[in-house]
């Protein structure tokens, strides 16, 4: 059943993004009273209950998360401490940038990272095949941020070549997202050589091979496709890293993306900010985590068969 | 020795697998390719210098010489003679803190580790032998933390609740715990229906036993590797986490918030950020292909 397959992963994502909402709301709500910390010190008690009446905090648990969450719908985040401004108004300003820094470095990690993979799987134990694999042990064990380092030291410092923070050009977009995808791409490209290694020796691939179909074809036709399967899943269970070393590489960077503002923001505990862009991110990550199973149950009937049954 | 009494001990040797396993390990060690060799002389060479790093520190990694501030070792072209690897921007030897640094990243790391593997295989014991509402519940937490990245999570926590290093720590060991939740579980599912499990039952085990005495050596191979391949990755949460000034909290220094420290001055003291990267690097490196090895030595079927 397909609509079944679909329908239970939708259903086990939002059940996944609302324990999400309910875990961000009782983390705040254990470790913040907001009577405390928005009212001067000298309040006094009558002030903090009128405080608390106000704004619903007398009210029961249940009935705050609701509006909580009537107020997230809305777009309605709160206020940042520091500044004052609508936080909405001020992730709205920055979200574009991660996306794109995200957006490049997932395909910069793609285009390089598989063939690469196909590559070595083609040409097992060669020379070729040794050296990409090499090189990607070195990508996923160089911490990001040191790699960073050394590129503005290389690029910005000695050669001049390439601007080391900002976000205006091209060029700016360069380091950062080479940085980024670079540890990726070893891993896919591990991943593409042993999903394309296991499928090769599977007896489609040799009879493909034994009535003479092209090396080519057998690849491209036989192969490829049915390697995908774990390739995509890797993708998508990969993008939670690339966001999380994102966050790293946009303050090396001095890309002012959302991942800046979270550390700023956890520095100075805005708490609305950091809980805003929790959710955010977290919701994405759910969905990206669907679009995924999505793609899986489409790439592989028999999985939407299994699953839905289940 | 009488014969009698040797041929015993042989005996005895031979039928208790003393002999059998020597032989195994001495082999085994024989394959080593030079390459892990040299991952596992830098571990080591590490792991002294974390739990002996009194004794390898030349000065006090706190002291100030503000009158003596990011002076050049002699080895970099200096003139500084006294500190083998110069100073930092407050006058602190560079080489003992590198070493105290060394010291709390690894033992941070190392604790994180352990928290994470009993915390993960516990869980996926505890679904795999509860199933039902237990089971879908952990299943559930497992995917929660598969959609919210370990740094996010860390950075929310660190918002909330501030931070110190027993609470690090623990922050740290709940990186991957899902992996091996997910793991154990899958494992002591089969377990479970394997002869030697359901013998154990039946003869009146209580689950602890079974679990902790039978099933888990069982599985141990595969544990093993995934702490192997575990044990960077915490090293590079710690060091990442430090070096955005949100893990390790001054005084104390970790190689993440020594190598932050040491980017202010990379034009002049290049080293100060180089070296703590460099040892980062080749720990991480060190500890992955060692895992790499350990998988396909240990257990070539669960080679992927």
């Amino acid at each position: 059943m397909h609509l079944k397959y679909f329908l239970m992963k939708t259903l086990r994502a939002l059940l996944t993004s609302l324990l999400l909402v309910v875990f961000v709301f009782f983390v705040l709500g254990i470790t913040w009273d907001p009577a405390q910390s928005m009212l001067p010190d000298d309040a006094t008690e009558e002030d903090m209950v009128e405080f608390r009446a106000m704004w619903g905090l007398d009210k029961p648990l249940i009935e705050q998360f609701w509006v909580y969450c009537k107020n997230f719908v809305h777009g309605d985040f709160g206020q940042s401490y520091k500044d004052g401004r609508d936080v909405f108004e001020i992730i709205s300003q920055r979200l574009p940038k991660t996306v794109w820094l995200m957006g490049m470095s997932i395909i910069f990690s793609i285009i390089f990272g598989l063939p690469l993979g196909i590559y070595a799987a083609l040409h097992r134990n060669s020379f070729g095949d040794r050296f990409v694999m090499g090189a990607a042990v070195f990508g996923f064990s160089m911490p990001n941020f040191f790699l960073g380092i050394m590129f503005i030291l290389l690029f910005s410092m000695k050669l001049h070549w390439l601007p080391s923070a900002g976000s205006d050009t091209w060029l700016h977009l360069l380091m950062p997202m080479i940085t980024i995808g670079l540890s990726r791409m070893g891993s896919y490209a591990r991943y593409t050589r042993s999903a394309m290694l296991n499928v090769l020796s599977k007896q489609y691939c040799i009879t493909a091979k034994a009535k003479g179909a092209s090396r080519k074809r057998m690849v491209y036709l036989h192969a490829l496709p049915n390697a995908a399967i774990p390739i995509v899943t890797v993708i998508g269970t990969s993008i939670g890293h690339m966001v999380g070393g994102g966050v790293v590489i946009e303050n090396v960077f001095a890309w002012p993306g959302i991942g800046r503002l979270l550390v700023t923001s956890v520095a100075v505990r805005d708490l609305p900010v950091v809980q805003a862009i929790v959710i955010i991110l977290g919701l994405s990550m759910v969905l990206a985590n669907l679009l995924v199973d999505f793609t899986y149950g489409l790439l592989d009937p028999r999985i939407r068969v299994t699953a839905g049954d289940k | 020795m009488s014969d009698n009494v040797k041929n015993e001990k042989v005996q005895y040797e031979v039928l208790s697998g003393v002999v059998g396993q020597e032989s195994k390990i001495r082999k085994v060690f024989r394959k080593v390719p030079p390459l892990i060799m040299l991952c596992m002389a830098w571990l080591l060479f590490m792991f002294i210098v974390a739990i002996f790093w009194e004794s390898f520190a030349p000065m006090d990694y706190e002291a100030q010489d503000l009158g003596n501030r990011l002076s050049v070792p002699a080895i970099f072209g200096g003139s500084d003679t006294t500190h083998f690897l110069g100073t930092d921007s407050l006058g602190r030897d560079f080489l003992s803190r590198l070493i105290r640094s060394i010291r709390t990243s690894l033992l941070i790391a190392f604790c994180g580790t352990l928290i994470t593997a009993v915390l993960g295989t516990t869980l996926g014991f505890i679904a795999a032998h509860f199933r039902g509402w237990v089971d879908e519940a952990i299943m559930m937490l497992v995917d929660f933390q598969y959609s919210l990245p370990f740094m996010i999570l860390a950075l929310l926590v660190i918002a909330f609740f501030g931070n110190n290093v027993v609470f690090f720590v623990f922050l740290l060991g709940i990186e991957g715990w899902n992996k091996y939740a997910r793991m154990s579980r899958g494992m002591a599912l089969s377990a479970q229906n394997n002869g030697y499990a359901v013998a154990i039952r039946q003869l009146g085990a209580s689950p602890f036993r079974l679990y902790t005495k039978h099933i888990l050596p069982n599985v141990s191979n595969i544990l093993i590797v995934e702490l192997t391949l575990n044990f960077p990755q915490k090293i590079l949460a710690e060091t990442s986490l430090s070096f955005l000034g949100l893990g390790v909290q001054p005084p104390d220094t970790s190689l993440g918030s020594l190598l932050s420290f040491g980017r202010a001055y990379m034009m002049t003291n290049w080293w100060l950020a180089v070296i703590p990267g460099l040892t980062i690097f080749l720990t991480t490196l060190s500890m992955c292909l060692l895992g790499d090895w350990v998988r396909d030595t240990i257990d070539p079927t669960i080679r992927k």
